[in-house]
């Protein structure tokens, strides 16, 4: 008896016997934006709104404040190793940064329990997609492995304003493909209750996001 | 111009007074209208049944007495068997392994028209009460069947000539798109579901207080019609050419049960040799 | 449509096997179905909330249609190249550190996943919602072997809870509304009570609180894929609520279970799809996440990452070109939101893992048209083309649909018995059967229809008509075939005679018929006449407003009386006038 794959793939060259072949596909659907750079921000900002993530806008001064009101007087979050510090605001009796290495298999690394315990994250972003609202992490160094930006119920997420491109094409061009990549469009919701979107599942309820520029 | 009509055979048969009411609006607009006679059926009902080998021959025959016939379009009160021509004809030439048949199908259906993309899109008529002298003083909602919106996409050429009647009480229908659940050989074996759609979309036009619900399709309009009137509620179905047909003159009556046939006497008159002056009368 | 044997190769497909066969044929289970009222309330209630939705994130975008036709390409790419795309993707795969399994059928599928399984020490697997794990029965199938599954997506966590079956590909629990949701939790999830209400956001939290644990604690994970990159190997999965990157992110070892048709070429296709899914499915722009991993990255999410490509019966539904274009589905389901079939009889109808427009064409092709109760799947559609309208890869279900009809009716003749692929082992195949009411009319309808002079012989027939209704004019009551169709509707009479036959006697009074309308024929239609197929296109319709709008009074029309259009402009319907010599007025 053949093998599975051995198998599979001569019933395919059969079924496939009298197959012309197809014309290659044509992409004619947008792939670049037109727009003006203000203009893209803006839509990234009201699409973020649309799904209920709320959206601060910083510079690099004011950064480190908003985090701060944003975690509260008291808070244990995680940040990624590679994160840029001087984002975020100083350490305080109730209030601390603790800095997962990036590779769960270090011994200083948070365990999922530590991290289901933390209040929140902070983590950077490689490329934001305005037209759908949806930010792409790829686990560099400043957005960390997929755990920490996952258990934590609070997600405070920086995006560069010169990370924002309007189309999926764009966007998806500035990914590597075989990176760990989780695309967030949004705090976690789900339609599954007739068909109405609700928001607060298993993924970060809060989803908090800092337009940087 | 002239038109070859294509009756359809739901019209033909069951309801000869929509073949009649389109050569009034045509010969109204000074067309000459022909019935080529070898004609037929379009071969729906065989091809949406599964039976592609019975409908090749009722295809050959379509092709075959449109192509002998002398015209310049030909038209048919019907979105889904004008759809059949185009979209099913050639297809099924093709299964048959006639290549030759097939293109001649999709020549044939290249030159048919739907009655209102006839009126809009080639005899430039919009306005039915000023161009047609269409006049029905009651309230009328319309229901646009699928395949004259999906397969030919019609848009609102039918509707928009049925609200420009004379006197006419137009009124939208809530979910005009949703199916009305004829389907052909579906109200046979799923009568069920059928029929419940069929209410829902009975629900809508009772819905609209109209007295009548139009279309452009017999089929429909006469499942819709039955499960009316077996619900002993509600508005009677009449196709739109009979509406566009109507004037003041010579007004469609809608009291009491819609009759099928066409009217004796009015339409059985005197002398024949006369008549026909529009283009072509010479032939 | 028969197919040679010419150059037949020696592997057939085979059908596939598993949650594909309906029970009991699609009429009768959809009548059973209609009963519950309940059900139909909610599932009208959910399908018209997401029909708007999809329309508008579709109609924003002002290149949908060119993404449609860019996803369909793509696919009809894939399939012709599938056996290279499936090599590549196993070479990348392994490449990255995963392990790339082969499945014939749904048994070999559940056997691979269940050693692998059972290689970890592991009795507990936590599960994203998949079509592919539902379609081969794998819940069960671990079940036996002492395995359990839990349900993470919250839709499939309703229907496992409440030992129901799916009947959504999106939304399994379509058919629950909220209310029987929370009487659900509430007796199965040891963490609620009373104070439980039936706000979907309270029932998404009680959701939170019950898998929270299961989600740090369970070592193996099983998933689907929504495409598979063979570029890269990458793979990729779309979901809402983050249980989907909870399961592929903590477990150790995670096993995804992927038809071989969810290939796409390169990471780049990816662009086309990830427009497509969401605006169709949800009728969001963009699902809340989207997770993609290739192989194993070292130190983040899963070390022991496994694929097991599934066949069970993609190969069959590939070998028949008139159909194979179901395997383009991406399972957004916008089919199913639309169809007023689905709306009425609900998914447990279809019998399958597959429910709506596209479980009709696809179930009885990946099991082959050779029960009685798939053979009924192609027939549960009027044929309204909703389905094509929105299917983002422009799949042409009432077109397949109407072609496995007549697969099925050959079938049933016995022409097709060794046509196409082998039956499932399992499966009885059915034998050629006497000519049936419905062959005998359709031969009849066929014969009749094709002849108008038998047309016209048979409709003066039509008064025999009138003779059985009542005194409405209408038909109550026909025995056979036609009864389904008077149990609840009336046909009516037939007229007196035929068109044909009317016309016949008729043709010739067109100045009668005019005047009795109030119009007046007028001689002059000189247009007409000379109006060639020249392809002169002098403003026709414009001239055809003009010349008739004029001078009509008391709603006398008035066209006649100023003569027709030219012919030959404005706008042959499909294109391509006929020959022209056939419009030459020569003889006129």
């Amino acid at each position: 008896m053949t093998d599975a794959k051995t198998e599979i793939l001569a019933r395919i060259r059969g079924a496939l016997h009298y197959t012309p072949a197809p014309a290659p596909a044509e992409r004619t659907y947008r792939r670049s934006s037109d727009r003006l750079r203000e203009e893209v921000v803006e839509m990234l900002e009201d699409r973020l709104v649309d799904y209920r993530a709320a959206v601060h806008r910083e510079t690099a001064e004011t950064l480190p404040a908003r985090i701060a009101d944003l975690l509260g007087v008291s808070a244990r979050y995680v940040v990624p190793a590679g994160l840029d510090r001087s984002w975020l605001p100083e350490d305080t009796a109730a209030r601390r940064a603790l800095v997962d290495p990036g590779d769960a298999r270090a011994a200083s690394a948070l365990g999922v329990r530590e991290l289901n315990a933390v209040d929140a994250v902070v983590t950077s972003s490689t490329v934001s997609c305005a037209e759908t609202g949806t930010i792409f992490l790829t686990g560099r160094p400043d957005e960390g492995r997929r755990a920490i930006s996952l258990v934590p119920d609070h997600h405070i997420c920086v995006v560069r304003l010169d990370s924002v491109v309007e189309l999926i094409p764009e966007a998806l061009a500035l990914v590597e493909p075989t990176a760990p990549v989780t695309m967030i469009s949004g705090p976690s919701a789900t339609s599954d209750i007739e068909l109405e979107r609700v928001e607060g599942v298993h993924g970060p309820r809060t989803l908090d996001v800092i337009l940087l520029g | 111009m002239r038109i070859a009509l294509f009756a359809t055979c739901i019209v033909d048969a069951m309801y000869p007074r929509v073949a009649l009411a389109t050569v009034r609006v045509l010969e109204r607009l000074g067309h000459e209208v022909v019935f080529p006679p070898g004609q037929g059926c379009c071969s729906q009902m065989h091809v949406n049944s599964g039976y592609f080998d019975d409908a090749l021959p009722v295809v050959r025959n379509h092709v075959k007495a449109f192509s002998a016939a002398d015209y310049d379009v030909a038209v048919a009160p019907s979105g889904s068997c004008v759809a059949s021509l185009g979209h099913q004809q050639p297809m099924i030439a093709r299964a048959g392994g006639d290549e030759a048949l097939a293109r001649e199908a999709a020549a044939v259906a290249a030159t048919t028209y739907e009655l209102s993309q006839l009126l809009t899109d080639v005899l430039g008529v919009t306005d039915a009460a000023a161009q047609l002298g269409s006049w029905f003083p009651h309230r009328v909602t319309y229901h646009p069947s699928c395949h004259g919106m999906r397969l030919l996409r019609l848009g609102d050429r039918q509707k928009n000539l049925v609200a420009s009647v004379g006197d006419i009480d137009f009124v939208e229908l809530p979910d005009a798109d949703e199916c009305c659940g004829f389907g052909g050989t579906f109200s046979f074996k799923n009568p069920d579901v059928s029929a419940a759609m069929a209410e829902e979309k009975i629900d809508n036009i009772v819905s609209t207080g109209a007295e009548l619900c139009t279309g452009g399709d017999a089929s429909c309009l006469m499942h819709l019609g039955g499960a009316m009137n077996r619900r002993d509620s509600g508005p009677a179905t009449v196709h739109f050419a009979e509406i566009l047909a109507s004037t003041r003159e010579n007004p469609l009556e809608v009291s009491g049960p819609v009759e099928l046939s066409i009217p004796g006497p009015r339409a059985r008159r005197t002398a024949s040799s006369s008549a026909p002056t529009t283009a072509g009368g010479a032939r | 449509m028969s197919r040679t044997a010419l150059g037949m190769p020696a592997v057939r497909p085979v059908h596939g096997q598993g949650n594909l066969h309906a029970r009991t044929a699609f009429p009768a289970a959809a009548k059973a179905e209609m009963g519950n009222t309940q059900m139909r309330a909610n599932i009208r209630h959910a399908t018209h909330t997401i029909r708007g939705k999809r329309a508008a994130v579709a109609g924003e975008l002002p290149d949908w249609e060119e993404l449609r036709s860019a996803g369909s390409a793509i696919k009809e790419q894939v399939m012709a190249n599938l056996p290279e795309l499936l090599e590549e993707f196993e070479r990348n795969v392994t490449a990255r550190g995963g392990t790339v399994h082969w499945a014939r059928d749904a048994e070999e599928a559940n056997r691979i996943v269940t050693e692998l399984v059972q290689a970890t020490g592991s009795t507990d697997v936590i599960k994203i919602k998949s079509m592919a794990t539902q379609e081969i029965g794998l819940e069960e199938h671990l079940a036996g072997h002492g395995i359990t599954a839990t349900e993470t997506d919250l839709a499939e966590l309703i229907v496992q809870l409440g030992r129901d079956l799916p009947s959504h590909i999106l939304v399994p629990a379509i058919h629950k509304n909220r209310h029987e949701i929370r009487d659900i939790f509430l007796a199965e999830m040891a963490e609620t009570d009373e104070t439980l209400t039936s706000e979907p956001r309270d029932l998404a939290e009680a959701a939170r609180t019950h898998l929270r644990e299961k989600f740090l604690s369970t070592s193996v994970a099983v998933s689907g894929a929504n495409f598979g990159v063979a570029e890269t190997g990458t793979l990729t999965v779309v979901e809402s609520e983050g249980n989907g990157r909870m399961c592929l992110t903590l477990p150790e070892t995670l096993i995804t279970v992927m038809g071989i048709e969810k290939i796409v070429p390169t990471f780049q296709d990816l662009e086309v799809f990830l427009q497509l899914l969401p605006r169709s499915s949800t009728g969001e722009r963009m699902n809340p996440y989207t997770s993609m991993w290739t192989g194993v990255t070292p130190g983040d999410g899963p070390h022991n990452v496994h694929v097991v490509l599934l066949d069970n019966g993609r190969t069959a539904v590939l070998d028949d070109p008139a159909g194979r274009s179901a395997l383009h589905c991406i399972r957004c389901s916008a089919c199913l939101n639309v169809c007023p079939v689905y709306e009425q009889a609900g998914g447990h109808a279809y019998g399958s893992t597959y429910p709506g427009p596209i479980g009709a064409i696809l179930s009885p092709q990946l099991t082959g048209i050779t029960s009685e109760q798939n053979a009924s799947l192609p027939y549960a559609s009027s044929l309204c083309g909703a389905c094509y309208d929105v299917c983002p890869v422009k799949i042409n279900i009432p077109e397949i649909l109407v072609h496995l009809r007549d697969e099925d009716v050959r079938t049933r003749h016995g022409e097709r018995s060794d046509d196409g692929a082998a039956a499932a082992p399992a499966r009885t195949r059915r034998l050629p059967q006497a000519p049936s009411e419905m062959d005998l009319m359709m031969k009849g309808a066929s014969f009749v229809m094709s002849s108008g002079r038998r047309m016209a012989l048979a409709e003066k027939a039509l008064p025999l008509g009138r003779a059985v209704a009542g005194r409405d004019r209408a038909i109550s009551w026909l025995p056979g075939a036609a009864g389904g169709w008077t149990d609840e509707r009336d046909i009516p009479a037939p007229p007196k005679e035929s068109f044909r036959n009317w016309w016949a006697q008729h043709a010739d009074e067109t100045a009668q018929r005019v005047a009795a309308d109030g119009g007046s024929t007028g001689g002059a239609t000189d247009g007409t006449t000379d109006g060639t197929t020249d392809g002169t296109t002098d403003g026709t319709t414009d001239g055809v407003s003009d010349r008739t709008s004029g001078g009509t009074s008391g709603g006398a029309p008035s066209g006649a009386s100023h003569g027709a259009p030219h012919e030959g402009a404005a706008g042959a319907p499909q294109g391509g006038a006929r020959d022209d010599t056939q419009h030459d007025g020569g003889e006129r």
